[in-house]
């Protein structure tokens, strides 16, 4: 009797442990192509709504009146937001600090309180290069943001630096020496999914507009120098995807044939935001590395750049495609006074 | 119910323990076999209870040692990548790997740190692998028996050697190589997939896993079907070749009944020997001809009739990267 507990016993625990990494359920499984062909969508509507519940955005402040003189002819240096009134104007600057400034410090975080056109503070002159940024996303990235648009927040979430970025990361310290390299992979990298590949595919690909794709486009060999170096590349970068927008191959690939362009319309968005992330990180962050402060630099002297992640947050849209450039049309293409 | 239970049991009931067993006599062998024999009641479970006598010689000795030093430059590798920290080292052992050089070297001989380690670690991997099939094929002769154990494990040797030497030499790079590590390698065999156009379009690799899962059947089926007939004998497996017996009779009659055909006491273990070599053999014909000749799985299929080209309920899209004013 005894041995038949202790064994029952080890068979619980053993299943416990052996069950430990797996995922709650209940996952569902949603058919999204042809019979048998592995297209479907995996969800779980626990984690689902688990992640709609963690990323809502707050509550818009009521609409300014668009009306009056424009912004700059009113407040001294005012670069990028001087075709808004004066409404819009203060509405857009309380909406920044609530977004984006500890409350501690609240508007003085970006301006010197004491002159607030002075430009010496880092965080005025990051935050002027975010808003020229952000008005661009929203006019020329439309093929990735749609109508939904992106305001600060869709990044920031409440932060003075947005929470899920990337730095260069040449991963843990081996011994060196004559002792073989990680070759940038082989470890248990967050950033892709816990996975042995690359650590860092975003540098490359996201930093940069290094070649994604490694098929051939025709069945026999013709002279494709893509590698299996370069295509563990490609591939950790759409782990950090799949992750990054907690979605599944298929929610963009055709299954059988990652490189046709038949499958989901997803594909096309996504194609678009591999480009506009590019267009972030080398027009708008990057070249703001040499006037932030060394505690803002990572380790190999670089500044936090975007991916995926950045936004999405685990969401295939961001906070579920709640439509953030309505609210603040401020933040769209400059209007011309009614 | 006891002589149910008696041979419903997945470990061996039996250990006839006789007066050792030293083996049939050799004609001239320079070296002859140890002396020492032991028997481990625990070992008696799965097998044999009797350990040796033990034959090493040249051949197992070079092997041995060969494989003790991959062994060691993969380890010894692996730790350094932690930077000799042993708590890491463990927690990380299924992520840590030695890899092969990088594509720019080509087929040159690279640093030491840049994948040097790798190709000497294949080196004596391959080294020690061949000897011991040497060993294999030398001890089965010298017993007076067939080589088909040795041919069995030339066909994996062959997969391996495919893998490791001939596909990265057509492709002119040692970089073409698998990385020695638990889950690298796996990530390996998925980004040469992804690289390949989806190596599941590839037919050899279609044939090989047809006899991967027809050895896991056949395996089972004989097994099964064997110590079914236990009770009567039936694991004397060789005498009922040519004298079946009442234990060959029911275990034929069994499957008669149930699939219409059987198999025979000789040819079950043909059956199984071939499907067994053709799945390495195969699988290595499929990655030989990846990379060097087809470069695109899918559409090589597609193109021959191999695979359907499914409905999709999308409306096809064009390649933005082919229209006008794309951004790369």
């Amino acid at each position: 009797m005894r041995s038949v507990s202790t064994c029952l016993t080890a068979l619980v625990l053993g299943s416990a442990l052996f069950l430990a990494g797996c995922e709650r359920p209940p996952p569902a499984a949603d058919q999204i192509g042809y019979r048998g062909t592995s297209m479907g969508s995996v969800t779980n509507p626990r984690t689902l709504e688990m992640r709609e519940a963690a990323n809502r955005p707050p509550e818009a402040q009521p609409a300014a009146d668009p009306t009056g003189p424009r912004a700059s002819t009113i407040y001294q240096n005012v670069q990028v937001l001087g075709d808004l009134s004066e409404g819009e104007f203060i509405r857009l600057m309380a909406s920044m600090t609530e977004w984006m400034a500890p409350p501690d410090q609240s508007c003085g975080y970006c301006h010197n309180l004491e002159n607030m056109a002075d430009e010496s503070k880092y965080q005025f002159r990051v935050a002027r290069q975010m808003l020229v940024m952000t008005r661009s996303l929203n006019t020329d990235w439309k093929s990735h943001v749609g109508e939904t648009g992106v305001t600060c927040y869709t990044c920031h979430r409440g932060n003075p630096q947005p929470q899920a970025t990337f730095k260069l990361d040449p991963g843990p310290r081996g011994a060196g020496g004559f002792t073989a390299s990680r070759q940038g992979q082989n470890f248990a990298a967050r950033s892709v999914g816990s996975t042995s590949l690359p650590n860092d595919p975003f540098t490359q690909l996201l930093a940069y507009a290094g070649e994604i794709r490694v098929n051939t486009p025709t069945a026999l060999a013709a002279g494709n120098p893509r590698t299996i170096q370069d295509a563990e590349l490609t591939y950790s970068l759409m782990i950090h995807m799949s992750e990054g927008l907690g979605v599944n191959c298929t929610f963009c690939h055709n299954s059988q044939n990652f490189g046709a362009w038949n499958g989901p319309p997803q594909r096309a968005t996504a194609f678009h935001g591999i480009r506009m992330v590019r267009d972030i990180n080398t027009r708008h962050v990057q070249p703001l590395a040499a006037i932030l402060p060394p505690e803002r630099l990572g380790p190999e002297g670089d500044n936090a750049k975007v991916f995926c992640a950045t936004c999405h947050q685990a969401q295939p849209k961001p906070m579920g495609g709640a439509p953030m450039l309505r609210d603040y049309p401020e933040l769209g293409a400059p209007r011309p006074a009614p | 119910m006891s002589f149910a239970i008696d041979y419903q049991n997945i470990f061996t009931r039996v250990q006839v323990r006789g007066p050792d067993d030293t083996g049939p006599p050799i004609e001239t062998d320079l070296y002859s076999r140890g002396k020492t024999i032991k028997h481990n009641y625990w070992l008696g479970k799965i097998g044999d209870a009797q350990i040796g006598p033990i034959y090493l010689g040249w051949f197992g000795s070079a092997s041995l040692l060969c494989g003790i030093i991959a062994f060691e430059i993969i380890g010894l590798n692996m730790w350094a990548s932690v930077n000799w920290d042993p708590i890491q080292f463990v927690r990380q052992l299924f992520w840590l790997a030695l890899e092969p050089p990088a594509p720019k070297y080509g087929l040159s001989f690279p640093p030491m740190a840049e994948g040097g380690w790798w190709l000497l670690a294949g080196f004596f991997m391959t080294l020690s692998l061949i000897l011991w099939w040497v060993r294999t094929y030398r001890r089965a002769r010298a017993l007076g028996l067939g080589t088909h154990v040795a041919w069995a494990f030339a066909a994996a040797i062959w997969l391996m050697l495919v893998l490791g030497f001939f596909r990265p030499l057509l492709m002119g790079s040692w970089s073409e190589g698998v990385p020695f590590g638990i889950f690298p390698h796996l990530d390996w065999t998925a980004a040469f997939s992804i690289r390949y156009g989806n190596l599941f379009y590839n037919p050899f690799h279609a044939l090989s896993i047809a006899f991967l899962y027809g050895s896991a059947l056949l395996f089972a089926m004989h097994g099964a079907t064997i110590l079914a007939v236990s009770r009567y004998g039936g694991e004397r497996e060789i005498e009922q070749i040519v004298d079946r017996g009442t234990a060959s009779e029911r275990a034929a009659l069994f499957w008669r009944w149930t699939m219409g055909f059987n198999a025979t006491m000789e040819s079950i273990h043909r059956w199984a020997w071939w499907f067994a070599v053709l799945t390495p053999l195969t699988g290595g014909i499929g990655i030989l001809l990846t990379g060097t000749v087809v470069d695109n799985w899918y559409l090589w299929a597609v193109k021959h009739d191999f695979a359907p080209v499914y409905p999709t309920p999308y409306t096809p899209a064009v390649d933005p990267l082919t229209l006008p004013g794309a951004t790369r």
